[in-house]
């Protein structure tokens, strides 16, 4: 099977000596590989400091009454959390990691279409990261607004509002050059004989999201420009006193930051499809239908924005189009699952570690996606809004659909982005606690949501305790997995590098070239002659 | 891939595109001194489109390049009014 073996190992990216050594030649290196890893430490990074805030936040809902923080920590600490989780860890998600490491390679190109521009692009996302975080430790204190920043508080608050938005305006920017890289990239860099409709799965995932990056973006750009501009010209485009209107910045708002949730998820699934494909051992199932359903929701994502603004005061009509709208959504999805369940149908599977955690994301996604309906139909929303529900059901689809994907796969592509394999017993062992304890931290927060209990206040009454108990207790167990998740690849990281350029028996070209791979991938652009998934013997 | 044909615009053709945008620029500082009450905007936007569009057919060489381009840019014009027509619905029935 494994193509390269064999022949002559060349030094692989991680060795290379370029015209930088040491730091330098990872902070300069216009070399996708290593910028994908630049984004892969940075958004961990990002995300264990939003685990540690949200482990805070679950200590104080332990017990009713005050436990380790008073209510404006409380109000900063969900905002920073939700900051840094949404704009920090699950945007650039996998696109700006595993997407940079592996378009190029699974199209058969030696890097992106303009490689001094996705370095760019990992600047402006620091940049923007390091104005959002002055903005949080300076000034008149963190923003406690949420972090959708809803008008009119943003507006009247007295914390630091302008700085943090302005850097989630510079993330932004990142988002869109990667966005446009990307899809100039899959435009003219296919390698000869690879037709649009012989790209992974992945790829098409990519370009959907490509797309919403691009288009997208900008609109949340220009809110938080207005935000800025009302709060230090009081122009009042969000304010009614002035003739404007706050359910204006909410339309705006989430005319990017549903697409936003495609962004999130499309490359997630992307991940999944490639993971499921490998372990089944069988040809995906309906190749055409999954790559069309990532256009889909990258299209019809568009135009559901208004299902977060059911009680916000907008007409009726307009709450009407919008639940029916949002049922259109859940059409591609469960073409996804659908073909997934087929995929794995009859297949021989091979039990490994990315296949475990690509099964946990399934199960959460569909308790994340089934869910959602309560939130899409308005007559039942008004009941569940604001409340815990939404938080549980936005957790079971970002975290438990995104991030669960975010570590499937990276354990599916670590053998190939260093060489080496880990622990699969610990891997396991590590995934289950984990999942056990996401279960328990999230579910009951569906009960609690459906009882009553409102989102974003540090106290609550006395008959919301036990629900609440157990939920922190399900975010130490939480924890726990994630530990000995990260420990055990961290070791892996460590040991010395063995020779497994294709251990999954994978099919897509990343599987075709040496691990890890070479500065050019391909020392010879590879001739595409048949399906990214054909079983062919060697 | 296959070889680019290359459009090179005279520079006449550029002075003539920079003049129309001049003079839109004036109408539409010019206009607004007339009274048209809701029309205002409307001429507004009506010039401002017109630029864009000239912007984009000649500057920006949407006009000479392939079709595919011509496409995506119609595509996203398409959600873009997509999306002005949904908010609709709930500033005209509020
Ligand atoms: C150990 C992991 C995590 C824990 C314990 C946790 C816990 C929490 C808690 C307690 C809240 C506040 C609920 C409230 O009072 O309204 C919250 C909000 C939130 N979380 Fe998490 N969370 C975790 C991981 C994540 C991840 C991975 C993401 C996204 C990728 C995420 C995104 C959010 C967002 C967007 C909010 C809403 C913030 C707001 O209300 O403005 N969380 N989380
Ligand atoms: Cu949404």
């Amino acid at each position: 099977m494994s193509g390269t073996t064999t022949t002559q190992r060349m030094p692989s990216y991680l060795e290379y000596k370029g015209r930088f050594k040491g730091l330098a030649g990872w902070l300069l290196s216009t070399d996708h590989k290593r910028i994908a890893l630049l984004y892969l430490y940075s958004q961990i990074t990002f995300f264990l400091a939003g685990v540690v805030m949200g482990i805070f936040m679950k200590i104080e809902l332990m017990a009713p009454g005050q436990q380790i923080m008073g209510p404006a920590t409380y109000n900063a600490l969900f905002t920073v959390h939700g900051l840094t989780m949404i704009f920090l860890f699950i945007i650039p998600g996998l696109a700006a990691s595993f997407g940079n490491f592996f378009l190029p390679i699974m199209i058969g190109a030696k890097d992106v279409a303009f490689p001094k521009l996705n370095l760019f692009s990992w600047y402006l996302f620091m940049g923007g990261a390091i104005i959002v975080l002055i903005g949080i430790f300076t000034g008149d204190g963190p923003p406690d607004t949420g972090w959708t920043f809803y008008a009119p508080y943003s507006l009247k608050t007295n914390t630091n509002v302008v700085l943090t938005v302005f850097g989630a305006f510079v993330l932004g920017f990142s988002s869109v050059l990667t966005g446009l890289n990307f899809i100039v990239t899959i435009h003219q860099m296919r390698a000869p004989g690879m037709g649009f409709f012989r790209m992974p799965l992945f790829i098409w995932a990519m370009y959907g999201t490509s797309w919403i990056q691009l288009l997208a973006t900008p609109v949340v750009g220009i809110t938080f420009i207005m935000v800025i501009f009302d709060r230090v010209m009081g122009i009042g485009f969000f304010d009614p006193a002035k003739g404007g209107d706050p359910i204006l910045f909410q339309h705006l708002f989430w005319i990017y930051s549903h697409p936003a949730v495609y962004i999130m998820i499309l490359p997630a699934m992307g991940a999944i499809t490639e993971i499921i494909t490998t372990f089944s051992n069988r040809v995906v199932f309906g190749y055409k239908a999954i790559a069309m359903s990532s256009l889909a929701i990258a299209f019809v994502g568009y135009l559901v924005w208004g299902h977060h603004m059911f009680t916000s005061g907008m007409s009726d009509t307009a709450r009407l189009v919008f639940s029916l709208l949002t049922f259109l959504v859940a059409i591609p999805s469960a073409i996804k699952v659908f073909n997934w369940s087929a995929t794995m149908y009859k297949g021989s599977i091979d039990l490994q570690p990315p296949f475990w955690w690509a099964m946990a994301f399934l199960f959460v996604f569909m308790i994340g996606g089934l869910t959602g309906l309560v939130l899409g139909s308005v007559a039942t929303d008004v009941h569940v809004h604001d409340t815990m529900f939404v938080v549980a059901h936005f957790h079971y689809i970002v975290f438990g659909g995104a991030g669960l994907a975010f570590f499937a796969a990276l354990h599916y592509w670590f053998p190939k982005m260093w060489g080496k394999m880990y622990n699969k017993k610990v891997a396991n062992i590590g995934l289950l606690i984990l999942f056990i304890g996401f279960n328990t931290l999230y579910f009951p927060m569906f009960i609690l949501g459906i009882m009553g209990m409102p989102r974003r206040y540090y106290d609550y009454l006395p008959e919301f305790a036990t629900p609440n108990l157990i939920s922190t207790v399900g975010s130490w167990i939480l924890a726990l997995g994630l530990i000995i998740v990260i420990v055990n690849l961290l070791r892996a990281k460590k040991a010395p590098p063995e020779i497994i350029d294709n251990p999954w028996n994978g099919r897509t070209l990343e599987w075709k070239i040496q691990s890890p791979p070479t500065l050019e991938n391909f020392e010879e652009i590879p001739v595409i002659d048949h399906g990214p998934y054909d079983l062919i013997k060697e | 891939m296959e070889e680019h044909k290359t459009h090179i615009s005279s520079y006449g053709n550029h002075l003539f595109v920079l003049l129309c945008l001049i003079t839109l620029t004036t109408i539409t500082v010019a206009i607004t001194s007339v009274q048209l009450g809701a029309f205002n905007t409307t001429a507004a936007m009506i010039i401002a489109s017109t630029k864009a569009a000239i912007v984009l057919l000649y500057f920006m060489h949407l006009k000479f390049d392939e079709k595919i381009f011509r496409f995506m840019v119609t595509l996203v014009l398409a959600i873009y009014v997509v999306v002005i027509v949904i908010t609709f619905f709930d500033y005209l029935y509020r």
